[in-house]
């Protein structure tokens, strides 16, 4: 036979397309079924939020940390909390910090229920979407009795969090963590030895340890890379200093370790959660300068200060001394970061969001080289990314 | 793992003659350079043992129009090894091009095309020097300072054409912007201006 010239072909993949998780545009040259290079386009969610943050107060600006990772809303907000305390040099009661750590916890978990059972269906299993989304629904009731919203909680405010938690709410949650631990044994008997899902992940989209630096790695995706990093432990913020939880390490930095360091992940959240109920104490949670946090409701019908207060906050907000800060949090998807540049007003002058989500898709076109087709879907699902963070 | 506290010698002494300044901001360590020497700055930040930056985190801009120096970039350095966070801001003109740390660390190539797109900053030596998050043929640098919060052009299908159309940006209400900074100095600029109308109209 003779020589025959293959034609080197590009693949559009997306942006409406179920594995695409959201709305990714992949274009993908091929060498027949091999990629030789992914081109993401992304920026079709593009809503502008570091630009409209600068035309917020920094209250206002809080909602939007919701919509940028839209499958674990407060672990953003907790990062502007954060940055905003930090820049302001005020004190967050303990009790507030116990709810926001049990809180972001919720919101791991939420988070890999999604990221996981999205991913068992990306490579073919059904069912584990179909049962996650049952328990991801219990999780988010808890947000409501919380805050009164299941995705967009604006829950977690600068001094503390907005309210204190309704009774009976605690106890809820004990028993539903209770429970938890079979469903994630279920959800393992369904993938974790499962030799089409073993198949589709194993020594797919390998990144050794120094890749995964280079690249900008954080979270689930660069502890599966055998790097034992983790800000809740090496940073401590609020209070994951007092809590005792262990952080899963993958070895081969495939997309079979990542699913791996999820599922683990997910029990050591347990075990937080459970130990923030437990050690919760009582008292305020908001902290009490009324320049800063809002007064009471009830406070606002006999103190015409509190009314005030009340007044300004909403309206002009709170003014946030010059200066610059960085600030981080170890969000479910890796290092969510804020820089915050302020200069002395009520707004801030320049919020940059370091998104985790958005180096893993940088990433893409490095891990699926050489790889088949079906291997970017399977590539993709297991970085775990969510676009309303990486297109901001 | 403990905070250790910042080894500032060693910092000196593996970028000395590539830096401005080192000094510590509320808490965190930034270092000032020329855009010149950033990759030998964080190639020596990288490589040097005793501070091993193995991540540059994140990598941004902040515009500040009323400076000489427009642009202040800003690298978000982490070594995992010592625990450590640092920042090198680079303060750049505006039409200044600056070398890409993409051979140096790979998570700038996003990153670098990001500050590209919302800041109109070059970076001379980037493989893949593209637009990214804004819309194909988009026009402008968002995340600058002069550039209009609403943008200036809005897209809808056009049921006639049958495709997506763009056209200027039609406010349906008028765009809210309050000046809370001082009730004082919001009136009397208001009367100012209602002066200068009343000049103009004459």
């Amino acid at each position: 036979m003779s020589e025959m010239q293959i034609r080197p072909m590009t693949l559009n993949f997306g942006p409406q397309h179920p594995a695409a998780h959201g709305v990714l545009r992949l274009v993908l040259e091929m060498d027949g079924e091999v990629i030789d290079r992914a081109d993401p386009h992304v920026g079709l969610l593009h809503r502008g939020t570091e630009k409209l943050i600068e035309n917020k107060t920094y209250l206002q600006a809080l909602p939007y940390f919701d919509r940028l990772d839209y499958v674990s809303p407060m672990n953003q907000e907790h990062a502007w909390a954060l940055a905003v305390e930090k820049a302001l040099g005020i004190e967050v009661p303990k009790r507030a910090q116990y709810i926001r750590v049990l809180y972001c916890e919720i919101g791991r978990i939420l988070n890999h229920l999604l990221n996981l059972t999205t991913f068992a269906i990306d490579v073919g299993a059904m069912t584990p979407l179909l049962w996650g989304f049952e328990e991801r629904e219990h999780l988010m009731e808890f947000y409501e009795r919380a805050c009164g919203a299941r995705l967009h909680a604006a829950y977690f405010r600068p001094g503390g969090v907005h309210q204190d938690l309704p009774d009976g709410l605690t106890d809820d949650i004990v028993k539903w963590a209770d429970k938890f631990p079979e469903f994630i044994n279920d959800l393992e008997t369904l993938l974790t030895e499962n030799r089409i899902f073993k198949q589709r992940t194993v020594d797919i989209g390998v990144m050794s340890r120094e890749e995964a630096l280079n690249y900008g790695m954080t979270g689930p995706c660069l502890r599966a890379s055998g790097v034992a990093w983790d800000l809740r432990k090496s940073q401590p913020y609020d209070a994951y200093a007092e809590m005792d939880f262990d952080i899963p390490v993958g070895k081969t930095g495939d997309c079979y370790a990542r699913y791996l360091v999820r599922i683990e992940e997910m029990r050591q959240s347990l075990r937080i959660i459970k130990q923030s109920i437990e050690n919760m104490p009582a008292g305020p949670v908001l902290a009490p300068d009324n320049k800063v946090t809002p007064p009471r409701r009830a406070d606002m019908k006999n103190s015409m200060e509190a009314l005030i207060h009340h007044f300004k906050l909403y309206t002009e907000g709170f003014h946030v001394p010059e200066g610059e800060s960085y600030t981080a949090v170890e969000a479910p998807k890796g290092e969510f970061g804020v820089y915050l540049v302020a200069d002395g007003t009520n707004k801030p002058y320049r919020a940059r969001l370091r998104a985790p989500g958005y180096y893993f898709m940088a990433a893409v076109d490095f891990l699926s080289r050489g790889h088949m087709l079906a291997d970017s879907v399977a590539i993709i699902g297991s970085l775990d990314v969510v676009f309303g963070e990486i297109d901001r | 793992m403990e905070q250790v506290t910042f080894p500032l010698d060693s910092v000196k002494q593996a970028l000395s003659g590539l830096i401005e300044d080192v000094s510590t901001e509320s808490g965190e360590v930034v270092v000032r350079c020329a855009s010149a020497h950033i990759i030998d700055v964080l190639t020596a930040l990288r490589d040097e043992p005793s501070l091993a930056f193995d991540q540059l985190t994140d990598l941004t801009a902040v515009d500040f129009p009323s400076r000489p120096y427009r642009f202040q970039l800003v690298y978000q350095m982490l070594s995992i090894t010592h625990n450590l966070r640092l920042r090198v801001l680079v303060s750049v003109p505006e039409g200044d091009v600056v070398p890409s740390v993409r051979p140096v660390f790979a998570s700038a190539d996003w990153a670098e095309r990001e500050v590209w797109d919302m800041f109109g900053i070059f970076f001379a030596g980037h493989p893949d020097l593209r637009r990214l998050l804004t819309d194909y043929g988009f026009e402008g640098h968002p995340l600058r300072k002069d550039f209009p919060l609403t943008g200036y052009v809005e897209v809808r299908y056009d049921d006639t054409q049958r495709r997506v159309i763009y056209e200027p940006v039609h406010l349906t209400q008028e765009f809210r912007d309050f000046d809370f900074l001082s009730p004082w100095e919001g009136v009397q600029r208001d009367i100012q201006t209602a002066d200068d109308e009343q000049e103009s109209a004459t």
